[in-house]
């Protein structure tokens, strides 16, 4: 549905994004993942018909977005950072407008609106003035503006931002309730966001991909071990020698000691469970065993290693060290 | 044509906000003072006209009181058109809506005439308001409604080349202030270059003569059609709504 291609974007002397290739299948949600400034927006601009591409291409459901732009523009909803909106304009009276600029036929458009506010919670504020609304409704505003006209692709650039815990839910659940008829590329720096929303993940940091697939072949590349945290009362050195002679042991991290207890992370191949192992291991010396889990990891991890190793532009191991007291329980 | 809902909003925003009424009060208070003053004035040499007949040519109410009146209009609009117009493109464009309107599947040039068109509307509201303004003479005197016709048009036609260079300017710029008073600032220039024709000769002073925008509403005052004057408004507006377009498009490429 969506195919970016090679896609380049340079402001002057600045490169925004370099080299962007990635597709989404039709149907698909999927995150776009970047530190501030890594190029997200601008990828988002490009895809909207906003701003052309410095080089490379892109199309939507198959039509380029700077030689075919209106085609282009009549599948995608989209909202901008920040969701701007004409303050002085009521909220129905400014749905209205974008259902009828959107090419809604008159007939429809009372009910496409009245079906969009409901969608977005916002059918209690449609007369009021978008200017005097709060942020999480401004929000929700732009995001119904995006859903009028039944697009097939939305394009949504930090939808979540500025709302409150429960908004964030409800908004999140309103857009995973598109997935299926709609392809939806979003974009966002809040991590859990990703994981719970979106089919597909891409990272993105200074204007290049790092990473991207599904969340789990994401952890699989990044971590390519399974880790298993364990706590034992003894004598740190003893323990971390007889961990390493236990078989499937690829190697073990020590982490602090304290009041006697010797926590390690012992990694074992992907799909070799050595907690059994590790079980007798402990119970066959004496020691009295007080932690066994198996460290999952999530798109925060993954994220930070990414991002941080391309930042200190070294191999991953550098990060080895600041990523794993995080994991203390 | 996608233009008509840029057209309704613009519509809204004008009359949902101060701006219409703003405008359309001081250019109307401003205007009637000017009538009522060429009145005064028009009513005073009637009155010496009575003790000395001679002085009764000059006593044509369309000569003695609309072709002033009509001139002074176009000098007041000239510094009410930026005030209707410098809000259009950078507003939208401070405030990001710009990325949203020109990312719906509507062109370019559209919404640059759905805003022309809102602009064009509230002026053709202010002048017909001040329609009242000959009506009254004609009301007590003979008035020649052909030179009434020809003065509004000439206004129409004035007023439009005002709001596209004012469109332009916006198109330029994300800041208001600026693009009223570069606007102000170009409109001012060309009203007061015709000054300078006086004491130029030559080419120069024909150059001058025709490049002053407000001297080509006196022929249109005076209840003729030149056909001059008629093409140099519509070529000044289309070559600034052409460079306002041009600046829209650009945004695009420059992003």
């Amino acid at each position: 549905m969506i195919q970016v291609d090679h896609l380049t974007k340079h402001y002057g002397p600045v490169t925004a994004i370099e080299d962007v290739s990635f597709g989404v299948e039709k149907g698909k949600i999927v995150g776009f993942l970047g530190p501030n400034g890594a190029g997200k927006s601008t990828a988002m601009r490009i895809l909207s018909c906003f701003m052309p591409a410095s080089g490379g291409t892109a199309r939507i459901a198959g039509f380029d977005v700077f030689s075919q732009s209106m085609e282009v523009r009549r599948r995608i909803g989209y909202l901008p950072e920040n969701a701007p909106l004409y303050p002085e304009l009521p909220v129905a009276a400014y749905l209205d407008f974008v259902a009828e600029i959107k090419g809604v036929p008159r007939r429809e458009r009372r009910a496409r609106v009245a079906e969009v506010m409901e969608r977005c919670f916002i059918t209690d504020m449609q007369r009021r003035l978008i200017g005097r609304l709060s942020k999480g409704y401004r929000q929700r505003v732009g995001l119904a503006q995006a859903l009028l006209g039944d697009p097939e692709v939305l394009i949504l650039d930090e939808p979540t931002i500025g709302l409150d815990p429960k908004q964030i839910a409800e908004i999140r659940r309103l857009i995973r309730s598109l997935a299926g008829q709609h392809t939806v590329i979003l974009s966002t720096h809040i991590l859990p966001e990703v994981s719970m929303v979106c089919d597909g993940v891409i990272i993105i940091n200074r204007g290049r991909i790092v990473a991207q697939g599904t969340e789990d072949q994401l952890v699989e590349q990044v971590f390519p071990t399974s880790r298993v945290a364990i706590g034992v009362a003894a004598q740190a050195e003893a323990v971390e020698r007889e961990l390493h002679a236990v078989p499937g042991v690829l190697g073990v991290e020590g982490r602090e000691t304290r009041d006697g207890v010797a926590a390690f992370v012992v990694e074992s191949p992907r799909g070799r469970d050595v907690r059994g192992d590790l079980v007798r291991l402990v119970t066959s010396r004496g020691w009295p065993l007080l932690e066994l889990h198996q460290v999952g990891m999530s798109l925060e991890e993954v994220f930070i290693r990414v991002v941080a190793g391309e930042e200190a532009s070294g191999p991953a191991e550098s990060v080895e060290a600041p990523a794993a007291p995080a994991e203390a329980p | 044509m996608r233009w008509w809902p840029v057209f309704k909003k613009e519509m809204r925003l004008y009359f949902g906000s101060p701006v219409a009424y703003v405008v359309g009060t001081f250019f109307l208070v401003i205007s009637g003072w000017f009538f009522s003053q060429i009145l005064f004035f028009y009513n005073m040499s009637s009155m010496q006209a009575a003790m000395q007949p001679q002085m009764g040519q000059s006593l044509n109410p369309t000569e003695a009181i609309l072709r002033p009146l009509f001139s002074n209009m176009s000098v007041v609009l000239l510094f009410f058109m930026p005030m209707v117009t410098m809000r259009l493109f950078a507003e939208e464009k401070r405030s990001g809506t710009i990325e949203l309107l020109l990312t719906y599947p509507v062109r370019d040039g559209e919404v640059l005439l759905g805003k022309f068109l809102a602009a064009g509307a509230l002026y053709v509201l202010l002048l017909a308001l001040t329609l009242l303004y000959p009506g009254m003479v004609g009301y007590f005197a003979r008035v020649e409604w052909g030179a009434v016709l020809t003065g509004y048009l000439g206004l129409l036609l004035l007023g439009g080349t005002f709001l596209s260079v004012g469109l332009l300017l916006s198109s330029m710029t994300e800041n208001q202030i600026v693009a009223g008073f570069a606007t102000f600032g170009i409109l001012l220039a060309l009203w007061v270059v015709g000054w300078g024709a006086d004491f130029a000769g030559g080419t120069l002073r024909t150059v001058l003569q025709y490049v002053a925008i407000t001297d080509h509403m006196d022929s249109f005052s005076k209840g003729v059609l030149d056909t001059k004057d008629v093409v140099y408004y519509l070529t000044a507006m289309a070559f600034a709504l052409f460079l306002a377009l041009r600046s829209l498009e650009a945004k695009r490429w420059k992003g």
